[in-house]
């Protein structure tokens, strides 16, 4: 190699990195544009979180949790699992929406609904492996010894599975990003297949969470515990996933200006409103099963005790309200409306999640600690972390934006 | 292009049914068993237990966990608070008082009650917990992960968990002497102390007749109910007691169905959605397919007609 071939190399890859990591800008230039408020607070709040992560490892679980022999799960599963995992349930939805269904006009929201619901996934496992006593064991259940009659096993094995499936499903993306052009063909082509693949995976894992919990009829409150929880699960999960594509929307027009342009945020209007419809939908007969529950466990009686006004406002303020004003934002045309009812059925699914997780479960017990504030500091500065990846994807990635090369990519332009 | 696809979606139907059905299936084969027909158990007589707290010493002893000379387990203040398992004390007893004679309250030795049919084994994701044909249910610490889901499956709040151990937790149960008895033809440490026979170790069938003789020949001082005949579709621990288990922290909300009933509907549904899911979809992907193809023919037509115009 002579010199002038390796310089003219050396200087590829320069160009590569500027162009690819640094948006174009000198490394200089690049970390000066970082000095930001949004970015200096997220910096603390990770440093705060570090040290105790480093803690959970060093000195195992008992120095960031109650360690409670009564009540195992804390937050990293009350949160990471069993509430991030339907909320991010985004991707199967609009993939199927679009790709299944042919709702062409809500492609603009597939890929940052696939990148939602991926790095969901992602980060549920990452909580996973702060939970687990030895998380070096990850593997186990797929490699070393088969649990085949266990709930857990089959979530474990989907949410593998799934997260892989989601990782193809946004392989467009990244190829388009790095300009591969002949990878980015093979990705697109197998989208059908992963988005049908997809949908199994998430019908059963996202139930089976909630059939997690039929093993613990004398510890969960019966008025949360019921036959039906594998439904009650999935169907909570189509519309918290509904209303997360309305708040990432939302959050990508407010904060990545310059990845969204004028008529794609009109769009991205219109398309909250259809996706708020279908929302309250979803929340109507979540309600009306809900209630078929109590009727089967002929729980009435439970209905006015604490337990029963706290289930009653969860089903009355959290799904009824929000189905409501669902309808009434999308008759009057009101975006702001759909917008606001998808942060609170979002609070409505955190609090249904936390309910059977956390606070109807092991309701019998007389001394109840729910979680340590280490353990919330973790769970904050990892929520954290996730945002600046969602972020960092979303500013190199043709995500929001299509990119200059590649015309949008529609049904037909698959196969 | 249409070959690859094909091609796909067949194998993710072959996945699917290869590694999901096969698994479940089996899983969903085995319906209720009866039980292993010699496993061993233990017969707790509540009303002869007078709380020396001698079994828990020799727990300790036998387990090698941290253990205080026999003398001071005589200290009776423990009983001011209800304690459980935990992962040095795989037995603990608990004192409730007697609504018949305030002198003389009950003692209830609670440990696992190695079920016949363990929520937990069904609940571990890599079969760390099994039940022998013995009778005892014992833990592979070699495969545990550290979920914690039997923790949450046990109905009695047994299992307990190593949270100060960073590198090697383990979860910590009684193991009914597995080892003990098997190896050395022993009997559990627990039964070899038991000073006033509140413990009796042997055959789970011959310990429910005898505990039926003892409810029979002393109507006044059991009540007829033996707490594990039925219980969670029956447990190796059986109890006889003079007053309503719900008095003496049992809990009563288990039911007799065997836990791992409870999952096994939901388990059965699986290989269903796996073969309807792709039938299902794929069909409606084959209308919006035909859709798209019409439309396009529409669009293309009119413009070829005023070409040849």
């Amino acid at each position: 190699m002579t010199e002038y071939e390796y310089a003219e190399k050396a200087n590829v890859f320069q160009t590569w990195i500027k162009d690819k990591i640094f948006l174009g800008l000198s490394a200089k230039e690049y970390l000066k544009s970082l000095i930001k408020p949004f970015n200096i607070v997220a910096g603390i709040i990770i440093l705060i979180g570090l040290p105790f992560m480093i803690i959970r490892f060093t000195q195992g679980l008992a120095a960031v949790t109650h360690a409670s022999q009564d009540q195992p799960w804390g937050l990293f599963l009350n949160w990471g699992l069993f509430t991030g995992v339907p909320l991010a349930s985004t991707g199967f939805i609009m993939a199927t929406a679009v790709y299944i269904f042919g709702l062409k006009n809500y492609h603009p929201l597939v890929r940052p609904a696939i990148l939602t619901g991926f790095l969901g996934y992602f980060f549920a496992v990452v909580f996973l492996l702060f939970d687990l006593g030895r998380p070096w064991r990850l593997p186990y259940p797929m490699v070393v010894s088969f649990g085949t009659g266990s709930v857990l096993f089959l979530v474990g094995w989907h949410v593998a599975l799934y997260l892989s499936t989601q990782l193809v499903e946004f392989c467009p993306a990244i190829f388009e990003w790095l300009g591969a052009h002949w990878f980015r063909r093979w990705a697109l082509k197998v989208t059908i297949g992963a988005t049908i693949f997809g949908v199994i995976l998430s019908t059963l894992h996202q139930s089976a969470l909630g059939a997690l919990f039929l093993l613990a009829p004398g510890k969960l409150h019966p008025l949360w515990y019921s036959e039906f929880l594998p439904a009650f699960f999935f169907i909570s999960s189509i519309f918290a996933g509904l209303s997360m594509v309305i708040v990432v929307a939302l959050v990508s027009q407010r904060v990545l200006k310059s990845q969204i342009n004028l008529n794609q945020a009109e769009n991205y209007d219109q398309l909250t409103l259809g996706l708020g419809k279908a929302a309250s939908f979803v929340l109507l007969t979540y309600f009306c099963l809900k209630w078929i529950g109590v009727a089967h466990g002929n729980h009435w009686n439970l209905l006015n005790t604490s337990w029963g006004h706290w289930f009653l406002l969860e089903i009355f303020v959290f799904v009824l309200l929000p189905c409501f004003l669902f309808a009434f934002a999308v008759r009057n045309r009101s975006v702001g409306l759909t917008q606001f009812t998808a942060i609170f059925t979002i609070l409505g699914l955190i609090i249904n999640r936390f309910n059977v997780s956390l606070i109807a479960l092991n309701w019998r017990l007389p001394h109840r600690e729910f979680f340590h504030w280490k353990e919330l500091i973790i769970v904050i500065a990892i929520i954290t972390i996730e945002i600046l990846a969602y972020r960092w994807i979303v500013n190199r990635m043709p995500v929001h934006r299509e990119h200059p090369h590649y015309r949008e990519v529609g049904l037909e332009e698959n196969f | 292009m249409s070959l690859n696809r094909r091609g796909f979606l067949k194998a993710i139907g072959a996945i699917g049914s290869s590694s999901l059905i096969g698994n479940y299936s089996k899983a969903i084969a085995q319906e209720h068993f009866p039980g292993y027909p010699d496993r061993l158990g233990v017969l707790h007589d509540i009303p002869l237990c007078i709380g020396c707290r001698k079994c828990e010493w020799a727990c300790k002893d036998q387990n090698k966990f941290p253990n205080k000379p026999i003398e001071t387990f005589d200290d009776k203040s423990i009983f001011e608070q209800k304690r459980r398992t935990d992962e040095e004390s795989y037995t603990v007893v608990n004192r409730y008082p007697n609504p018949k004679d305030k002198g003389k309250p009950f003692y209830v030795k609670t440990q696992c009650n190695h079920c016949d049919e363990p929520a937990c084994a069904s609940a571990c994701l890599v079969k760390a917990l099994n039940k022998t044909p013995e009778g005892a249910v014992i833990y592979n610490k070699d495969i545990c992960i550290g979920c914690r889901y039997c923790m949450t499956a046990c109905p009695f709040y047994v299992p307990a968990y190593e949270y100060h151990n960073a590198l090697t937790p383990q979860i910590r149960k009684c193991t009914l002497c597995y080892e003990r008895i098997i190896k050395k033809g022993e009997i559990p440490a627990c039964v070899k102390i038991c000073p006033t026979q509140a413990l009796t170790f042997g055959k789970r069938s011959e310990l429910i007749k005898l505990a039926r003789e003892k409810i029979r020949s002393k109507p006044g001082e059991y009540i007829d109910h033996i707490y594990g005949e039925r219980e969670v579709g029956g447990t190796c621990w059986l109890y006889i007691s003079g007053v309503p288990f719900d008095k003496l922290g049992f809990p009563m909300d288990v039911g007799t169905k065997p836990y791992p009933e409870l999952t096994r509907g939901f388990l059965t549904m699986v290989p269903a959605v796996l073969v309807i899911w792709p039938a299902l979809l794929g069909g409606f992907y084959m209308f919006t397919k035909h859709r798209e193809e019409m439309l396009k023919e529409k669009e293309i037509i009119p413009e070829k007609k005023e070409e040849q115009v």
